[in-house]
């Protein structure tokens, strides 16, 4: 007679998804923008970056610590908040203020609420509003890639912030937006980095393409409609970090495809309005916060319509 | 009337079917067969012999009058040594016959071909054969061919999906015992006044649909389905047949159908050809644990460490045997287990190969929600659950569930999602049963 068998329930059988193995996707598919940043912005791009993941990571642990709950460093969603966070940030910011930011990303917004999978927004973005909010000046220190990223380099607008204020600086290219060379935070420049992680997470199936191609494709079409040049607007300032990386977060996107269509859309909506009519150039932050905070209304509104409920019936006998 | 509006989701799973092409081996008569009384859903039976008594093999030793219930029969002839008391996996106590063979396997007199020559005696047959569906539940078969209006019943839909990994004992019965399967389909055809029958078989296994296929005719066809799990669920395949849906608290049989596994009607065949009633099972015998897999035909009653020793024994330790596929199977406790009627696999996984899922938190990915083939949305069930929310959990409509899996198969959590669901529906029950009471 064998003994010591494990009893559970099943299945006995699992599929090889783990909230850490996604986790360490997206760190891979942010590894491309993180290297585009360090050659375009120079190695403090780097050292913004480690110390942001290291603050974030040892947050958490104190966090967990304090609260008595179980270490959850292991899952790498801090690691991940980390990087998130210092992509959003000018590369000159002060390395104080960068550990500010983290704490109230994982204290404040993730562990306060519960930890992971019970924040109610973006703990990365809501850090980067609570930064910019807090040290307006440090926070819009832009300045040209291939400048020494000191505190005193010549600063630049940002494309968007030129478009807003005409005759501030000139444009760059089309080509010069795709490959980032122009002024903005880490991550946000380099498109073709972006799209390039963008799609592996969309190939490895750790995001929806619902998100992405609804966020962007409403972008355009709103630019056009209100007489902008569309494909300039999504080549410039987050949107293509916030489609791929930051509207995507699971805990604050909605859990339906019809919910996260529906988000994206006002995602979008909220992100011209702020670009094109409010006095801040970029919209794409304060979009995403506003819609992570409508996202509950939105999941109570797409519930799924289960196979063979009454409510299916009804509709039947109708047509 | 055929309706396809939305494609049910579902999951693909590593098929492990290693057995497919190993024809069913019949295993020895054991020393010994231990035979509880609880082996279908519906009323438990009651002993019919006494200790020290000599039975044959076919002879009934247990029944009751209950309508719902199936008699029980000696799987070999011997002595009745002990009737002791049994816990089931469902961990309800009843008694269990312990017979020591004779290994004579003296056929009881009782063992005759039916005298079917109409409806009621076919279902009386069908009754006193103790058959119960084969597919996993256990339901009593008489019971499903009794519609609650006759005449009403105008499909019988043959369930040879075999969607769970690792089984193939359907895939042998239809490959081995396709003439009884054809019989008792005809019969059954005959006696319920049937217009058609669907063979629904999932594509991967084609000599099976290929050989079924040769014999198809105009009122029995053979249809094949997309390989993902949980084609098999009832509803599930009855929608990718007929593309009919089985709406919320309605029974195939409101829309004209029957469903019978494939195995239970191959059995059946076998019984109003031969008289035999339900003492032996044909399984399939895997799992990383199982020095030689194979699919084998065993005396009910025969214990898991007896059948595994016919299979080789243990390649190494095993730490989880479950009856059943991986993703519905449930765990036993010791080796030492019955083989029952509605057991259609021995799976023994190796210590190393037992995945103990440690929950963490939801991170709200949806995967659930995409896996499951009825559209509900497990990990709302799991927070309706954790607050006690039973408006919640009856407006989501947790009691469709079935349990098949999907979801804590996909959970990136490792959320125990089955338990939650099935908290869920208890949850939703007693607060049923409570307003019932109230009132």
């Amino acid at each position: 007679m064998s003994k010591n068998l494990v009893v559970q329930a099943p299945p006995h059988i699992h599929s090889q998804e783990s909230t850490r193995r996604l986790m360490l996707l997206v760190l891979i598919s942010l590894l491309p923008a993180l290297v585009a940043a360090t050659c375009l912005f120079g190695l403090r791009a780097l050292l913004l970056s480690a110390c942001c993941i290291v603050f974030c990571v040892g947050f958490e642990y104190l966090a967990c610590r304090m609260w008595k709950r179980p270490n959850s460093i292991g899952d790498l969603s801090a690691a991940v908040t980390g990087l998130l966070l210092a992509l959003n940030l000018p590369v000159t910011l002060p390395i104080p203020m960068a550990a500010i930011g983290c704490f109230f990303a994982i204290v404040i917004v993730k562990q306060l609420f519960g930890g992971i999978g019970q924040n109610f927004v973006n703990p990365a973005l809501a850090a980067r509003v609570m930064l910019l909010v807090s040290f307006a000046q440090p926070m819009t220190h832009w300045v040209l890639p291939g400048q020494p990223a000191s505190p005193d380099a010549v600063t630049s607008a940002t494309p968007l912030g030129m478009l807003a204020l005409e005759g501030s600086g000139e444009l760059p290219s089309y080509w010069q937006l795709f490959i980032g060379m122009h002024g903005g935070s880490l991550g946000e420049t380099c498109i073709a980095a972006l799209l390039i992680g963008g799609v592996f997470l969309l190939l490895t199936k750790v995001i929806r393409p619902v998100i992405p191609l609804t966020y962007l494709g409403a972008v355009a079409v709103f630019c056009f409609l209100l007489g902008e040049d569309p494909l300039y607007h999504l080549m410039s300032g987050g949107v293509v970090l916030g489609a791929f990386f930051m509207a995507t977060d699971y805990s604050t996107c909605p859990i339906t495809d019809k919910g996260k269509f529906i988000y994206a859309l006002g995602c979008a909506v909220i992100t011209v309005v702020i670009r094109c009519f409010g006095s801040y150039p970029e919209g794409v932050s304060f979009s995403i916060l506003l819609m992570n905070l409508c996202t509950p209304l939105i999941d109570r509104l797409c519930v799924t319509r289960p196979f063979g409920s009454h409510l299916e019936k009804k509709k039947e006998e109708v047509a | 009337m055929q309706q396809f509006t939305r494609r049910l989701h579902g999951i693909q799973v590593s098929h492990h079917k290693e057995t497919a092409n190993i024809p069913i081996i019949r295993m020895p008569v054991p020393e010994q067969v231990t035979i509880p009384m609880i082996q279908q859903i519906g009323a438990e039976c009651q002993p019919l012999v006494k200790k020290g008594d000599h039975v044959l093999l076919g002879q009934c030793i247990g029944d009751c009058e209950h309508k719902l219930s199936a008699p029980i029969h000696a799987s070999v002839s011997g002595t009745v040594t002990d009737i002791r008391d049994f816990v089931t996996v469902q961990n309800v106590t009843t008694k269990a016959i312990v017979i020591q063979a004779d290994g004579k396997q003296e056929v009881a007199p009782t063992v005759q071909p039916p005298q079917v020559d109409s409806y009621e005696s076919f279902i009386d047959a069908v009754r006193r054969s103790g058959l119960v569906g084969l597919g996993g539940a256990g339901f009593p078969s008489y019971a499903k061919l009794m519609p609650r209006q006759k005449g009403s019943i105008h499909t019988l839909v043959v369930n040879a999906a075999e969607c769970e990994p690792y089984i193939t004992a359907d895939n042998r019965a239809m490959l081995e015992y396709a003439d009884f399967l054809f019989y008792a389909i005809e019969t059954v055809m005959q006696y319920l006044e049937l217009k058609q029958t669907i063979i629904g078989i999932e594509r991967n296994k084609a000599e099976a649909i290929a050989r079924l296929k040769q014999r198809q005719t105009d009122r029995i066809k053979v249809q094949t389905l997309p390989t993902r799990y949980p084609q098999g669920g009832e509803k599930v395949m009855i929608y990718g047949l007929t593309g009919k849906v089985v709406q919320e608290g309605m029974l195939p049989a409101d829309l004209g159908i029957l469903v019978m596994n494939v195995s239970s009607l191959a059995f059946l065949g076998m019984y109003l050809k031969t008289g035999m009633p339900l003492v032996i099972k044909w399984m399939t015998v895997a799992g990383s644990a199982i020095l030689i897999p194979k699919n084998v035909l065993v005396p009910l009653g025969v214990s898991y460490h007896d059948v595994i020793e016919f299979c080789g024994g243990y390649a190494s330790e095993p730490g989880e045997i479950f009856m059943g596929g991986p993703m519905m199977g449930i765990d036993v406790f010791d080796d030492s287990f019955p083989v029952l009627k509605n057991n259609n696999a021995i799976i023994a996984l190796a210590k190393d190969d037992v995945y103990m899922p440690k929950e963490s938190p939801c991170i709200n990915c949806g995967r659930c929600i995409r896996a499951c083939p009825l559209d509900l949305m497990p990990c709302m069930f799991d927070r309706a659950v954790q607050r006690g929310d039973v408006a919640a959990l009856r407006s989501l409509k947790v009691n469709l569930c079935m349990e098949c899996g999907c979801c804590a198969y996909v959970c990136p959590a490792d959320r125990y999602l089955v338990l939650a669901n099935r908290l869920g529906k208890k949850l939703l029950r007693e607060a049923d049963n409570n307003e019932k009471g109230g009132k």
